[in-house]
């Protein structure tokens, strides 16, 4: 079977919900989707359209102190993820798939040297040695951009910029060579110039790892020349789906539409009204 | 009135920022007595058996006298030098702390980590059964335990570590609630790390600071306890002193050789204090209260 027919990730009817106190809230209601190995996927909708929950639903990742419970099929690389024991999906996280996080200045250990915890990801995953992991992970903090990496990976987070934070999650999440990377709004806590770095910084990580990419953000203009396909996400369902360019060009949806509609562009910026 | 007049409030401090906080300098000045005080009484208490002027437990005929250059602070009821045995029982009274407070922090941590972070059925039943250990008196609980088992040192001991650890427990539990909520915690989860090693590398250490001013002002408050049973009579057995007991015996002769009292009263004191100064550095220090 090739590549193409078989792909990497197939969700089938994925559903979640929470119950607090009580109540019930179906927040991903049975979406359907996939992605092939090597590709890039965007997800875009509102905040609270469900997507940042169908990302850590794949990955079981509960948020803290919420009781939800998933229904469908993830299907990973022939595995349901759903269906594993934990301790099976403690070795898939991080190390088949991993995930970046929307807030880089929260997301690192502020006590633990930033080299310290890129080298215990590969530790845990590939039982290297501390020298070997330490050799790798100043190899990654390179690839990432940081420069003097050997000296830089003895700093604490703090030492570090929102977007080299970034740069060090990023070298965190792809240290073990995932085959597939989740960035939940990678670049919404940054500003805008260091915004594009890190969007060239996946691109160019995606392309030289060879993993598939699932981006999600609310910001159409994080999508384009990002991915190749993308899902539009409202109110836990998807509402439209196809390759960027067609959604770009003949949005079908009106939510589409209106989302297009709320990126700024440069050539209709008439004067702002006060 | 065309008269320009100066915008800015005469009341107004307009000194430099920098000259402004002589606080931060104030809290590690508490902070150093603290640890002075600290190293003073544990170098008294080590050094106790090699600068004690005379045996602790031998009499001599010479009873309840006061102060002179033989005996420093006096002698009590039946001869014995009151500065040794305030040297000598420092070190009992002192070593039961240290060792119940060891206890009770260890005890408490586990506890309340687990509480925390696990939370649900687990958090319930070692929360409701810390709640029973936390409902009884201090002093009816200790009577209790030193009745049923025998007035030893490391029964007293576990009786003040059972004392203190839900104390400590609550104090682990209620930052680990929120510090596992934290964005790298899921990160860490997100990458594999497993439940136990983000509970100890990537919750704890986070939690360490009010620990700590909790662990300091509790070993004040067992200094009491431990110096007030045995005050009681429920302390360890004489002859050996302890600062409770010399205390308890010289009552009756306060008026007669008030050093017998006074010596043990400002050593309880002192250690009390030394602790308490020591919490109130380290909270200024690491900033529990605000931040």
């Amino acid at each position: 079977m090739s590549a193409s027919a078989k792909p990497l990730l197939q969700v089938q009817r994925l559903s979640a919900q929470f119950t607090r106190d009580a109540v019930v809230s179906q927040v991903v209601k049975g979406i359907s989707f996939d992605i092939a190995a090597g590709e890039a996927v965007g997800f875009v909708g509102e905040s609270g359209c469900g997507k940042s929950v169908t990302a850590r639903a794949m990955m079981r990742l509960a948020p803290e102190g919420s009781s939800v419970e998933l229904g469908g099929v993830v299907r990973f690389d022939g595995q349901d993820l759903l269906q594993l024991r934990e301790a099976d999906m403690c070795d898939i996280r991080g190390q088949r798939i991993a995930m970046v996080f929307q807030d880089p200045m929260t997301s690192l250990n502020p006590v633990l040297s930033v080299g310290a915890q890129i080298d215990d990801i590969m530790r845990r995953h590939t039982g290297v040695s501390r020298a070997q992991a330490r050799r790798r992970t100043v190899e990654l903090l390179g690839l990432v951009g940081i420069r003097d990496a050997a000296r830089r990976s003895e700093d604490f987070p703090h030492q570090f910029s929102g977007g080299m934070r970034q740069r060090v999650l990023i070298a965190m999440a792809v240290s073990c060579q995932p085959d597939l990377l989740i960035a939940d709004e990678p670049t919404t806590a940054l500003d805008v110039t260091v915004q594009a770095q890190i969007l060239r910084l996946l691109l160019r990580l995606r392309q030289e790892l060879g993993m598939a990419l699932m981006l999600i953000t609310h910001d159409f203009g994080v999508i384009a020349g990002m991915v190749e396909r993308v899902y539009v996400m409202l109110d836990g369902q998807i509402v439209e789906a196809g390759a960027v360019d067609d959604i770009f060009a003949r949005p079908q949806h009106a939510y589409t539409r209106a989302l297009l509609d709320a990126v700024p562009r440069l050539e209709s910026a008439g004067r702002l009204m006060p | 009135m065309a008269e320009a007049r100066s915008i800015v409030d005469p009341a107004l401090d307009t000194r430099p920022i920098a000259e402004a906080p002589p606080a931060r300098k104030r809290r590690h000045l508490l902070l150093a007595l603290g640890i002075a005080m600290l190293l003073a009484m544990l170098l008294v208490t080590a050094l106790g058996p090699w600068i004690a002027p005379y045996d602790a437990i031998a009499t001599s005929p010479d009873s309840l006298a006061g102060p002179s250059t033989q005996h420093w602070l006096g002698t009590d009821s039946i001869g014995r030098d009151v500065l040794s045995r305030l040297i000598i029982g420092g070190r009992t009274t002192l070593l039961i702390t240290f060792v119940a407070v060891s206890l009770a922090v260890a005890a408490g941590l586990v506890l309340g980590l687990v509480s925390g972070y696990v939370g649900g059925l687990a958090d319930e039943l070692i929360m409701r059964g810390l709640d029973i250990v936390f409902a009884f008196p201090v002093f009816l609980l200790a009577i209790a335990v030193v009745a049923a088992l025998g007035p030893t040192v490391p029964n007293l001991i576990l009786t003040i570590a059972i004392v203190y650890t839900p104390i400590m427990a609550r104090v682990v539990r209620a930052p680990v609630l929120s510090v596992k909520r934290w964005d790298h915690v899921e990160a860490a989860r997100s990458v594999g790390v497993g439940e136990l090693r983000i509970a100890i590398v990537h919750v704890l250490p986070m939690v360490m600071s009010p620990i700590l001013v909790q662990t300091s002002l509790t070993l004040a408050n067992t200094i009491f306890t431990v110096t007030a049973l045995s005050f009681l009579g429920i302390g360890p057995p004489p002859p050996d002193p302890n600062w409770g007991g010399m205390l308890s015996e010289a009552r009756q002769f306060m008026e007669l050789a008030p050093l017998t009292v006074i010596g043990p009263a400002v050593a309880i004191v002192f250690a009390t204090l030394t602790f308490i100064v020591l919490a109130n550095g380290l909270r200024d220090l690491l900033d529990v209260a605000g931040h």
